[in-house]
């Protein structure tokens, strides 16, 4: 089987990319992140499919194979279902905290810091919570919402302004 | 036969778009959600017993011809879990129903809850009766999409922050699915798993490695194995208790069919038992730990559930007839059981506003019906004897005896502490939510001996106190009756599941198939 060396460099440089993205803390990056990582599978399936022939209607010798285009166009559609509901999380998540962040657990926090306590005898260094990278994209600190900033006159956003 | 087959996906999905027509008619969905699952109840029972009397069935979609088209293969394992699900299924969504019918549409938003529920259903069939991996692909994002939907019902923001990492996690673990079905089509050229099982052989041991791992690792993050645990104990308990019931129940378990499939249909030759054991004892021990830790009865069945998926890839570790046979039973029993648990909960919660054991007290004098209907699966849970919990443990242990491998001993122990520690972390709750005294007066020795659960997760919230429909109590008092029957008909069902570890361990072909499909 041959297969094309650019597709295969660029399956690698979005799946890293893909990677990189869905570790960040900030949701719109994680979106991104896993649209990327999407569309290197899809890459993938197209690679798998082997060098590209012609045209399966011409029933002739050397035509593609189908079926992975078969399994691409539908991971295409699940992934795209997917992304909008994603969309809708972070936009549910941003009207309920102002930020498309994902939060810490206040429970497992507590119960990290409780064993904590128990366990200073032992000297662990304790890391600096103030340091935390808190990186979100740009428009939590707005006071609009998102969709609405395109608007004239801002809209009320859940009482507030 | 042909027709029976694909009704359990269509089903369901008919039945889904109904009740979306129906969005502003709680009571006409009802009607059609529970005629649906009803009649996939019906049809599931019937196809069990025909598969077990004679042969397999398939059923090639649209007409194709083998291996091109998309096949529907059901053999024993797949048209048990079939009728298992469907039970469990029915009896979350009655349970469901007396709760929506007692709180009304303010609280949970009914109109998209039935038809989410219902395409779940179709999703977690198609995954049980899928004959190609891609096909077993789409079955599981039919069902994680739904489950999207169920777990983030109502979007409250701890719902939200929960729900977030369960979808991210399961998108990280589909990602790994399709990628591993596309590595396998440029290595075998083919998804079909009767024809992936006749190709294995021709590429290199390594690749099979390969192949192997990717597709156990997406696998392993749906079923829940150590260490790709963690988002369960996080995501399930916000959710509403009968999500909770039926994800606990079910979804885990499809992964673990998956992965059942993947070690005895796809890779019989590959052996990485050695690793699934050391996994398995893993699981079955950081699982139950983290049980104990915990002051919430959601938390602690959650881990419990982690814990003793361990036992299943165990059992799969082990690798014989007997063992996969076990492994079939223990699925059964703990897929009735652990819902069955959640249940109790979600009446616990309730009728005292809360589920933490430290709050929670004097449930016994109070409420005795609820008190049985968590005892008795408690103590299934748990393995004692006679219930089908001891008899699913005794018989995975009795494998593991026959292979005597260092490894089985050292899972034969895990598994006889794991169980007892169940024991422990279900019979606590017991203790201090049941038999405690319900007054208010302070009760110091219990404060001295569990002073370190105040430190849990959720151990003090307290939400409002609900009135519990006759149908609630009802849906919960059938799974009992459910749990209860896996033990008195423990025989027969032992016998088929000993039959699905005998026709496991042969790999169907694709000849094999091709007649299973004409004679259907």
């Amino acid at each position: 089987m041959t297969v094309s060396a650019t597709l295969v460099i660029v399956m690698a440089v979005l799946y890293a990319l893909g990677v990189y993205a869905m570790l960040e803390r900030s949701l719109t990056r994680v979106l991104i992140g896993f649209m990327l990582l999407g569309n290197a599978t899809n890459l993938l399936l197209l690679i798998a499919m082997g060098f590209p022939g012609v045209s399966p209607f011409h029933g002739a010798e050397g035509i593609s194979d189908p079926l992975p285009q078969a399994l691409m166009l539908t991971a295409i559609v699940i992934t795209f279902a997917v992304s909008a509901f994603l969309l809708a999380l972070i936009y549910r998540s941003w009207q309920l905290g102002e930020a498309d962040t994902l939060v810490d657990d206040e429970d497992d926090l507590s119960l990290r810091q409780s064993a904590e306590e128990t366990e200073d005898a032992l000297d662990v260094e304790e890391e600096d919570a103030e340091t935390e990278d808190e990186e979100t994209t740009d428009f939590t600190n707005g006071e609009v919402s998102p969709l609405t900033a395109a608007y004239e006159p801002p809209r009320d956003v859940e009482g507030r302004s | 036969m042909s027709l029976l087959v694909p009704l359990f996906v269509l089903l369901p999905l008919i039945g889904a778009a109904l009740t979306l027509l129906l969005g502003h008619r709680s009571r006409a969905q009802v009607v059609v959600s529970v005629v649906t699952l009803s009649a996939t109840f019906v049809l599931s029972a019937v196809m069990l017993f025909a598969v077990d009397a004679g042969t397999p069935l398939a059923v090639s979609v649209g007409g194709w011809p083998l291996p091109f088209g998309i096949v529907l293969y059901v053999d024993r394992l797949a048209a048990m879990l079939v009728a298992i699900s469907s039970v469990v299924l029915l009896a979350v969504l009655l349970f469901s129903v007396g709760q929506g019918a007692a709180d009304g549409d303010a609280d949970t938003p009914i109109s998209i809850f039935h038809p989410s529920y219902l395409i779940l259903a179709a999703g977690i069939f198609n995954s049980f009766i899928a004959g190609d991996l891609f096909n077993l692909y789409v079955g599981f994002e039919i069902l994680l999409v739904a489950s999207y939907v169920l777990i983030t019902l109502g979007s409250t923001e701890s719902r939200i922050r929960t729900g977030t990492v369960y979808i991210v996690v399961s998108l990280v673990s589909s990602v790994v699915f399709l990628s591993a079905i596309a590595v396998i089509y440029g290595a075998l050229g083919t998804v079909n798993m009767a024809q992936i099982a006749e190709r294995m052989d021709e590429i290199p041991p390594n690749v099979q490695m390969v192949l192997h791992i990717m597709l156990l690792v997406g696998f392993a993050v749906k079923a829940a194995v150590f260490p790709l645990s963690f988002w369960l104990p996080d995501s399930y308990p916000t959710a509403p208790a009968p999500v909770t019931a039926v994800f606990a129940g079910l979804l885990t378990k499809v992964g673990v069919y998956a992965i059942i499939r993947t070690e005895t249909q796809l890779f019989g030759n590959s052996d990485l038992n050695l690793v699934l054991g050391i996994i398995a004892v893993l699981t079955m021990i950081v699982g139950i730990l983290g049980a104990i830790a915990q002051a919430e009865l959601k938390r602690i069945l959650s881990f419990t559930l982690v814990s003793h998926v361990g036992y299943m890839i165990f059992g799969l570790s082990i690798g014989t007839a007997e063992a996969i046979g076990a492994t079939a039973y223990y699925m059964v029993h703990h897929i009735i059981v652990q819902t069955t648990l959640f249940l109790a909960v979600g009446l616990i919660e309730r009728f005292s506003g809360s589920t933490s054991i430290v709050r929670v007290k004097g449930l016994l004098a109070a409420a005795p019906l609820i008190a049985v209907l968590y005892f008795i699966p408690a103590l299934n849970l748990g393995g004692l004897p006679p219930f089908s919990g001891f008899i699913g443990k005794f018989a995975l242990f009795d494998a593991a005896a026959t292979v005597a491998t260092p490894i089985m001993w050292v899972g034969i122990g895990a598994g006889i502490l794991t169980s007892l520690l169940t024991l422990y972390a279900l019979m606590r709750a017991w203790n201090l939510s049941f038999w405690r005294a319900g007054d208010d007066a302070p009760d110091d020795s219990a404060e001295a001996r569990f002073g370190y659960l105040v430190a849990a997760p959720a151990a003090d919230e307290q939400g409002e106190r609900r009135v519990i429909p006759r149908v609630m109590t009802g849906a919960a008092v059938g799974m009992v009756a459910v749990t209860i029957a896996l033990t008195v008909f423990a025989g027969p069902l032992y016998e088929i599941c000993a039959r699905i570890g005998e026709s496991l361990l042969q790999p169907i072909s694709l000849v094999q198939l091709e007649d299973v499909e004409q004679a259907t």
